[in-house]
């Protein structure tokens, strides 16, 4: 029970602090990417804020390797700089641009009833799909 | 650079930054939000609580505008994609970071607070392109 209230208040709060950033507002994400144009930094300043909080509890859960319920703690172990993580990345960021949507922000987006958000969704999970048939083993 | 918020993006991130924290310090989990919800899309072969916190950390995200209507006016989301191109580029971002193992939160949060070189690349890597990509769509085209 524990677990589950941490789960959903971690949830919760990523959704605040996207709203708060300003990330859930596609113009302002393509603000960022639109260098020639009037930028806008803050996506920089989103990462920054993120980043100096998540490297200190990384660097915890690396030297510690449990998690304080004790459990063992399994982080991405691939290190290997592949065709695949660039080519999808590359994708991923196309897409990125297009809509000024990324996943966390569009979901946030649908819960709070935007019409286009559902569209991206929606279309997000069948290019995860699609993805999955394409390359299933 | 009128619309630059420096201060509430800053700590807009840094709750984004206890959320992951949250996540990797009590869950042992990674907050990246294509592979949780790559991960929902995922049947077979299932280990046991697979879904759950998945579930629930959705479902935070889902209610989050909601908690901060309570408090204060939601700020607007302005969509300017038309549903032709929202449906093409949601394709490329499900696909996209389903090949590529990340996006903007797994690649571009825990993995540079990691460190990790591969995360470093991919998040150049989308950067770079939606640059391109924004350029060409609003000064070109």
């Amino acid at each position: 029970m524990m677990k589950n209230i941490i789960t959903f208040s971690a949830g919760l709060i990523f959704g605040l602090g996207l709203i708060i950033s300003g990330m859930t507002n596609p113009a302002k994400v393509i603000g960022f990417l639109d260098l020639a144009g009037d930028w806008d930094p803050s996506l920089a300043f989103v990462m920054l804020g993120a980043i100096a909080v998540a490297f200190f509890a990384f660097r915890k859960a690396e030297s510690k390797g449990t998690t304080i319920f004790d459990e063992t703690i399994h982080l991405p172990a691939k290190t290997h700089i592949t065709k695949e993580l660039i080519i999808g990345s590359m994708l991923f960021g196309v897409g990125w641009a297009l809509a000024g949507f990324c996943p966390g922000p569009a979901i946030v987006a649908l819960g709070a009833g935007y019409q286009q958000a559902l569209i991206f969704v929606i279309a997000m999970l069948a290019g995860m799909v699609a993805h999955e048939y394409l390359y299933k083993k | 650079m009128e619309n630059f918020t420096p201060i509430t993006s800053f700590i807009g991130g840094l709750l984004i930054g206890v959320s992951t924290s949250m996540l990797i310090l009590f869950m042992g989990k990674i907050a990246g939000i294509s592979g949780i919800v790559a991960s929902l899309l995922q049947f077979k072969n299932t280990p046991k609580g697979h879904y759950t916190w998945r579930l629930l950390f959705i479902a935070g995200l889902l209610i989050s505008s909601t908690v901060y209507q309570a408090f204060a006016q939601l700020p607007v989301s302005e969509i300017s994609a038309s549903t032709s191109t929202l449906i093409i580029a949601g394709l490329m971002v499900g696909f996209g970071s389903k090949m590529g193992s990340g996006c903007t939160s797994g690649h571009g949060v825990c993995g540079l607070s990691r460190l990790s070189l591969r995360s470093l690349i991919a998040t150049m890597s989308f950067m770079l392109i939606g640059f391109v990509v924004t350029y060409l769509i609003l000064h070109v085209v």
